[in-house]
């Protein structure tokens, strides 16, 4: 078995299971956020069962349209706040809040063999140490909230290798723009994304939760990694919920298919409008006008970001005709920033900074476009109108790109800011 | 259940921000979800739109976000049903889980915009009343019946925990 047919066994009380088989597997985590928490807890309320399967397994993360933008947004966040209060399961309150997918790994809640759901698509982050984990919509959290389960029809796991030598400024966030934009879109649709390959092996934490975090723009079920001593190393430093339990694949694993990359080849990625899938080389779209930068999210909002956005923003100043708004994903992430003298580079290069938020990325607020406005974002979706405006654009990149593209005043490599 | 109504065309890869912005999702009321149902990509869908019509679309029809208020919006603005070549995965899971009738079909680019169509669900049919022709698709597998049968996940849960 694969790891994530492993994974998926383990919950389902199976010795082995298949791809194509439909199961119900016990989960080890819910998650759901300001959008996706109220239909759920309404759906719940609506059975009259009014009992939780266990509190301490449900969290409830408010990051969307917070710190509250409107009074509909801060209703729907009292509707969680009220439904944590009532049933006594985990609440994030502003000050404590952060981004659910940085978040979440943070707080020692996602964990090598795992399952979990979350009613949020970008919920196939954590298999980045190890886990099973996928996003589902609100209706499935209330039955998971009251059943403890989830149903499933288990994938059949695509292998993505990636072998050779990282050039400059190529990280995570390259790496999975370029396969989507081999795989396109729906190249992975209801699968299983397995990353693997010496630079995997090789890669932080950060950069794998980038990778996996993107996995769904393939349409995949899942993204994960095999746990290491990459991935034990980081969940050591964690106050830790559970147990983690380390799983690998056999080695007479079933693969649907297996796709060598050479990353070699791989230079800095921009994916153009209005697909994450229409993914080129920066230099191929060098010196398009933006108006915005925003460098932050669940993609690009922890701190090895910060710190490459950083380097690039050193005693330097983005362009005037440029608004650039960084989020630190987490008040952690936010304070070892502070530590670390980055904030501080940011605001000298006149930069603004957000409280952590999805806010922009997917137009809600904190940087919502104009018609007709250009942004180059570290986010992961760059649809029709999706960080505001239906006639506004947004280019994909990776924290350098933006930042870079920030100073110039037009989407440019690294190389062009730093000599 | 037989359904009856007008063909929409949309393209491949309809995405949730798409079928409603993520602007209108500070609220979970289904009326208010619907009215905004695809005005990004089709100005005014719902006023255009009679009561029963059928979306027909492409490959990976509502991929991106996990917002059930997209399927919530197009069952409440009035369409009865979605084709399409192929589903995102997620978008899946939430039409049969609030129980908007989906149905896969590889030829679904063989309907064209305003053909009038008949679909018999129980028994896997499709007439298209503009030039007669028939077409059969696959229902779902026994599991997905199961939760449809007892009108959603919710319904399902229900039955299944509360005896």
């Amino acid at each position: 078995m694969t790891i994530t047919e492993k994974i998926l066994a383990l919950h389902s009380g199976k010795k082995e299971v298949f791809p194509g088989e439909f199961i119900e597997a016990d989960v080890d985590l819910i998650l759901a956020n300001d959008i996706t928490g109220p239909l759920a807890i309404e759906e719940f309320e609506s059975t009259g069962i009014g009992k939780v399967f266990n509190p301490e397994k449900i969290v409830l993360v408010p990051d969307h349209f917070t710190p509250c933008k409107d009074i509909k947004s801060a209703e729907m966040v009292k509707i969680l706040r009220n439904f944590a209060r009532k049933y006594g399961v985990i609440f994030y309150e502003i000050g404590k809040l952060g981004i659910e997918h940085a978040l979440l790994p943070e707080e020692g809640f996602t964990l090598p063999g795992d399952l979990i759901i979350g009613a949020d698509s970008h919920t196939c982050t954590y298999g980045a140490v190890g886990a099973f984990s996928t996003g589902v919509g609100s209706t499935d959290v209330a039955a998971a909230m009251i059943t403890g389960k989830v149903w499933l029809k288990v994938p059949p796991t695509i292998r993505f290798v990636y072998n050779g030598r990282l050039n400059n400024y190529v990280g995570g966030k390259d790496l999975i723009l370029y396969t989507i934009g081999k795989i396109g879109v729906d190249g992975a649709r209801y699968k299983t994304m397995e990353f693997s390959g010496t630079v995997i092996e090789s890669l932080a934490c950060d950069d794998r939760f980038t990778i996996c975090n993107m996995a769904i723009e393939a349409g995949a079920k899942n993204g994960i990694i095999i746990p290491d001593k990459i991935t034990e190393e980081f969940v050591s430093l964690l106050q830790r919920k559970r147990e983690s339990v380390f799983l690998r694949n056999d080695s007479d694993a079933r693969y649907e298919g297996i796709i060598e990359i050479n990353v070699d080849v791989i230079q800095p990625q921009v994916a153009v409008p209005h697909l994450p899938g229409n993914s080129k080389d920066v230099r191929d779209v060098s010196g398009i006008r933006i108006d915005q930068v925003v460098i932050g999210s669940c993609t690009n909002g922890r701190i090895t970001d910060l710190r490459n956005a950083a380097k690039i923003a050193r005693g330097k100043k983005v362009h005037p005709e440029v608004r650039t708004i960084i989020i630190p994903a987490t008040q952690r992430v936010y304070q070892q920033a502070v530590k670390e003298g980055l904030i501080g580079i940011f605001i000298e290069a006149g930069c603004v900074i957000s409280p952590p938020t999805c806010g922009p990325c997917l137009g809600g607020h904190m940087g919502v476009l104009g018609s007709g406005e250009v942004a180059i974002a570290t986010t992961n979706r760059n649809f029709i109108g999706r960080m505001g405006h239906p006639s506004s654009e947004v280019y994909l990149a990776n924290p350098e790109v933006a930042m870079a593209s920030a100073i110039k005043g037009k989407i440019s490599h690294p190389d062009e800011v730093v000599k | 259940m037989t359904i009856k109504g007008k063909v929409w065309k949309f393209a491949d890869h309809i995405n949730t921000d798409d079928i409603i912005s993520a602007r209108y999702l500070n609220t979970t009321d289904p009326a208010e979800l619907a009215s905004h149902c695809m005005e990004t990509i089709v100005p005014d869908f719902v006023k255009k739109i009679s009561k029963g019509d059928i979306i027909v679309a492409g490959e990976n029809f509502g991929c991106g976000s996990s917002r059930e208020h997209a399927p919530i919006s197009i069952k409440n603005c009035g369409i009865s049903a979605v084709i399409a070549k192929s589903f995102a995965r997620i978008f899946l899971r939430n039409a049969i889980n609030i129980g908007l009738p989906i149905i896969e079909i590889t030829y679904a680019e063989q309907f064209s915009q305003g053909d009038f169509l008949e679909i018999d669900l129980e028994n896997g049919l499709i007439i298209n009343h503009t030039n007669g022709h028939r077409y059969d698709f696959i229902k779902y597998p026994d599991f997905l019946q199961q939760i449809i049968k007892s009108g959603g996940l919710i319904s399902w849960v229900k039955e299944k925990y509360t005896k």
